[in-house]
């Protein structure tokens, strides 16, 4: 079975954008092959820097001959359908036609058209340049003197050269012949651009792989990456430390290079002064480079790993070299910022309080806009004290304390350093707190108000940093829901939904007890309740979802009678329900209730919604079953009623898990839909009695199985 | 070439090594544009040139001011007058990439030892409404230049495509001469007495103007040059529309670029807030979009 190799060489693709490129280029391929009838046996995409591979075995020679029918008019149409038809079908002559008959339809003309299939390099020929011009990059570019006319190729930088073979494992490989824009695909490509620019001549995928890597290019970007790490390790291990290890940074690193060099370099010791995560950031951020931490103590040693993409003539010692003075430029930047930050700041030496607080009369002062419609930071921060201080009680921290570092919060966002190194907001406002006198708690809260940032982030437990927390994304969720900027399908500008997620963990995962409508009151008059509520339900779905809950039972919790309003209530009565019905009781019980509710839906639909409810007539009850089941629903609804209301769900399930004998009992022996009108309809009450009495918990119709 | 004059021993030298190469590519060489610009891509040569169809090759140095950027000469790398080295070619050539390897090597960057690199940098000029595609060119980890396909200049899209380069100049011959302090520069390449340094030459400007920057310009006569350099270029736009043709683009956009200078200087002073930042930036972008659409009915912008 034949093999295609195809390759697009190109300027230097982002690194960010290289994986899924490869990916978008396999699935873009392979399926155009499928839908012609080309099904393969195995795929693969690979990108470097400067290249997409893929690598498709087990392909056809040709495309499957096809045979199409079409159907035309009845025998006996006018002239006009009959020509259309022949048009269509590529046919000269009706008599070229068969007639086929239909009970229904008569006799009607059919047109069989076959189509042998193509030789699949004519399809690659055909589908590959279609797909090179409308390919998905998130940004493309024109270039050179074709540029000059519209419509020229785009790509994610300027497409250099195509490489396209097609062939058998046991004979040499053909060029798919086509071009793109003037590029004639061919059997060429380039190795590293340093280190083996000429050109290499490729048969098939075995021997690419091998001339690359002869020509110093690694495709695989896993094997980059393992590589790398590996490397690192063992470099960091031979000089008794540890790498901090860092997947963004190296996948972003294996996306700049096509061979990795790793080599070390390191800094002056006194820049360790500066905070470890900003000497981390100033190093990832701007050199891409790995640190190095002591195994023993876990401090930072001022060593790094940097990757090279060339095996340099002198064993790296200019590189290590120029790495070294650039890292010592930044971090000689960062320990100026360090200590300006401590300084007072110009203009603002007068402000009461501290060095932050400085920072805060600042930050006011500039009137910096947090969102157009939502006032400025400065507004926001006023709000977000005042939350703060009224949310604490609530999570059990000192008001006092809340509005302190509610207010210094977003203070770091005029230092220096933030403003160089963004990602160290909130640590950098901790540490100057820290240093400034600040109570712990209030300085924490400073750094963990932003926190959780996701879904596997760390949740703060001191009250204080819960609090303003809170604070901080209620204020950010309503503002935003008042003003109507809501996500919408992918769309989620100002990460509402994460905002949304962090108020959940942070809920839940602290056990608070927050009533959210009077929250959502407190953080803005706009009144958003319901509709925000339905949000956070939706969020509170995929995390306990993520948790691996069933997500009927939270829809059961949801759709039942009991307050909505209180996360960690509906969690409770989800993990109760989950238990109850794993148990025997629970499995029959719902059952029995689901009976129940089945024949209600069907007996409603004839006798129109809400026909049955309200209470039994005891005097009506003709078999001992039914008497027996009124009197237990009775005496379990009170109990699970109660229960509910001192939120132990699990005696109330208990409660109903009583009725589950006389739910049997009843659906064994008594007839529901009894021929007496006013028995059926009293016992269809009997029903209806025993769907509420279970509705105290959880809507069981909505509970799967 | 006098050692003097080798790119590794004089601020001086890496720019004549530049210029030989660059001309030796069949560019013009040109002189710096003589008014305050914040970087290279503002020059008439770039900006304007970049639109329309005609070919177009040139290189110059160009003086480049960023107010704000000033630390009263006390910092190692950040000067609020700088040089960049700037080469536009229109349309890119299909070798750019390899030319610039080429210039890099010139100036004494030996690929076999150090590691240069192309790494993802979108550029974007707001106040020009200019945007293109490419890297910053990387050499042993430190940045030395900045590759760009222009996409759209002056809000319209470049057909053809030029390719820019712009060399940080200071930053490269610190790097080529070995230098931690941009002030220790050897301007001139002779030593002892005769020796001339980056910051004999300039570092009681920098001292100067980072007062002037920050604390002494005069915030109503920036805030009225600006109004009235924004009102002039308006002005030109109109006297020199000939109906088909344009007759004025040239005066009108220097008005731009003052305007765009008038900015920074207001607002390195701190006088600009957030909110207005951003009006300000476009009503620049408003007069280089209306100066490129002028320029396309002119001779040289292929009417």
């Amino acid at each position: 079975m034949p093999d295609l190799l195809l390759e697009l060489f190109c300027e230097e693709i982002p690194a960010r954008m290289q994986r899924k490129a490869a990916e978008d280029l396999k699935a873009l391929v392979t399926n155009a092959l499928v839908e012609r009838g080309c099904v393969y046996e195995g795929a693969k995409a690979f990108a470097t820097p400067r290249r997409l591979a893929l690598h498709v075995a087990g392909l056809p020679a040709k495309q499957p001959d096809l045979r199409e029918e079409k159907k035309g008019p009845r025998v006996g149409s006018p002239e006009g359908a009959v020509q259309g038809f022949l048009k269509s079908a590529g046919l000269s002559d009706i008599s070229q036609a068969t007639i086929q008959s239909d009970p229904k339809k008569g006799e009607f003309y059919v047109a069989v058209v076959e189509k042998p299939g193509r030789p699949v390099p004519e399809v690659l020929a055909e589908i590959v340049p279609e797909i090179v011009r409308n390919f998905p990059w998130p940004k493309s570019m024109r270039w050179g003197a074709a540029s000059a006319k519209p419509g020229s190729l785009r790509w994610v930088r300027p497409l250099q050269s195509i490489l396209c073979t097609f062939g058998p494992e046991t004979e040499t490989p053909d060029v798919v012949r086509f071009d793109v824009d003037g590029i004639v695909a061919s059997d060429v490509t380039r190795g590293h651009r340093f280190m083996a620019p000429d050109l290499i001549l490729v048969r098939r995928f075995d021997d690419y792989v091998t001339a690359l890597e002869r020509a110093k290019v690694v495709l695989d970007a896993d094997r980059r990456k393992d590589m790398i790490l590996a490397d690192a390790k063992t470099l960091a291990f031979a000089r008794g430390l540890e790498l901090v290890e860092d997947e963004g940074l190296l996948e972003e690193v294996a996306g700049l290079v096509e061979w990795p060099v790793v080599l070390t370099g390191s800094f002056d010791e006194s820049f360790l002064e500066i905070p470890a995560e900003v000497v981390r950031a100033t190093i990832r951020a701007n050199q891409k480079c790995f640190v190095l931490r002591d195994p023993a103590t876990g401090k930072l040693s001022n060593r790094f790993i940097l990757v090279a993409n060339i095996e340099a003539s002198d064993g790296g010692a200019q590189i290590v070299a120029g790495n070294e003075r650039v890292v010592r430029a930044r971090l000689s930047d960062a320990r100026h910022f360090w200590e300006l930050d401590r300084k007072p700041l110009p203009g603002f030496e007068h402000v009461p309080g501290t060095l932050l607080d400085q920072r805060l009369a600042k930050l006011r002062k500039l009137d910096i806009v947090f969102h157009e419609k939502l006032g400025t930071q400065g507004a926001r921060i006023d709000r977000i004290t005042a939350l703060a201080k009224e949310l604490a009680p609530l999570v059990g921290a000192d008001p006092a304390k809340a509005a302190r570092a509610a207010e210094l919060a977003k203070a770091d966002l005029v230092t220096e350093m933030v403003g160089e190194f963004p990602e160290v907001q909130g640590l950098m406002g901790r540490r100057y707190a820290e240093q400034q006198g600040e109570d712990a708690s209030v300085a924490a809260a400073i750094e963990d108000h932003y926190k959780p940032q996701g879904p596997s982030d760390r949740v703060p437990t001191d009250p204080v940093s819960v609090a303003v927390a809170l604070a901080d994304k209620l204020d950010t969720l309503v503002g935003f829901w008042a003003i109507d900027e809501k996500p919408t399908g992918s769309k989620d500008p100002f990460a509402l939904r994460r905002a949304a997620l962090g108020v959940v963990r942070l809920v839940l995962e602290n056990g608070l007890r927050l009533p959210l409508k009077p929250s959502f009151a407190a953080a803005n008059p706009a009144d958003v309740g319901a509709d925000l509520l339905a949000f956070f339900h939706d969020r509170l779905k995929v995390y306990l979802r993520d948790q691996g809950a069933r997500h009927d039972l939270i829809d059961a919790v949801l759709a039942s009678g009991g307050t909505q309003d209180d996360l960690l209530m509906i969690v409770r009565r989800v993990e109760a329900l989950g238990r109850f019905l794993d148990a025997e009781d629970g499995k029959n019980l719902l059952a029995g209730a689901k009976r129940a509710a089945n024949i209600l839906a069907i007996e409603e639909k004839k006798d129109g919604a809400g026909a049955f409810d309200g209470a039994p007539e005891a005097s009506a009850f003709v078999e001992a079953e039914e008497k027996a089941l009124a009197a237990a629903l009775v005496s379990a609804r009170g109990d699970a009623d109660a229960a509910v209301a001192r939120e132990d769900f699990e005696a109330a399930m208990g409660a109903l898990a009583k009725l589950r004998p006389v739910v049997d009992a009843f659906f064994d022996k008594v007839t529901v839909n009894a021929d007496d009108k006013t028995l059926r309809a009293n016992r269809l009450r009997l029903l209806s009695s025993l769907r509420e009495a279970t509705r105290a918990v959880a809507d069981f119709s909505k509970i799967q199985g | 070439m006098s050692d003097a004059l080798a790119p590794q021993r004089s601020f001086q030298g890496l720019i004549l090594t530049l210029h030989r190469f660059w001309a030796e590519q069949g560019c013009v060489m040109l002189q710096p544009y003589d008014m305050e610009v914040g970087a290279g891509t503002f020059h008439p040569a770039t900006t304007l040139r970049s639109l329309g169809p005609k070919p177009w090759k040139a290189a110059y140095v160009q003086p480049s001011r960023r107010p704000k950027d000033g630390r009263y000469g006390e910092n190692p790398n950040r000067l609020q007058h700088y040089y960049q080295y700037q080469v536009i070619l229109k349309p890119s050539p299909p070798d750019l990439q390899e030319l610039y390897l080429k210039s890099l090597r010139a100036i004494g960057i030996d690929q076999a030892l150090h590691d240069v690199r192309f790494v993802e940098d979108d550029w974007e000029s707001p106040t020009l409404g200019a945007w293109g595609l490419g890297w910053e060119c990387w050499c042993d980890g430190m940045e030395v230049s900045q590759f760009t396909y222009f996409q759209q200049v002056a809000g319209i899209e470049c057909s053809p495509v030029a390719g820019e380069l712009t060399y940080g100049l200071e930053r490269l011959a610190m790097y080529v001469q070995g230098v931690e302090n941009v002030y220790d520069l050897n301007f001139n390449g002779l030593e002892g007495a005769e020796k001339v340094t980056y910051g004999d030459v300039f570092l009681q400007a920098e001292q100067e103007y980072s007062r002037h920057n920050f604390e002494h310009a005069n915030v109503q006569t920036l805030f009225d040059h600006f109004k009235d350099a924004e009102a002039e270029c308006r002005s030109l736009l109109q006297k020199g529309d000939a109906g088909e043709k344009h007759l004025m683009v040239l005066p009108a956009y220097d008005q731009c670029i003052k305007a765009s200078h008038m900015f920074n200087l207001l607002d390195a002073r701190g006088v600009i807030s957030v909110t207005e930042r951003q009006s300000y930036i476009l009503r620049v972008r408003e007069l280089a979009k209306a100066c490129g659409e002028a320029w396309l009915r002119t001779e040289a912008g292929g009417a």
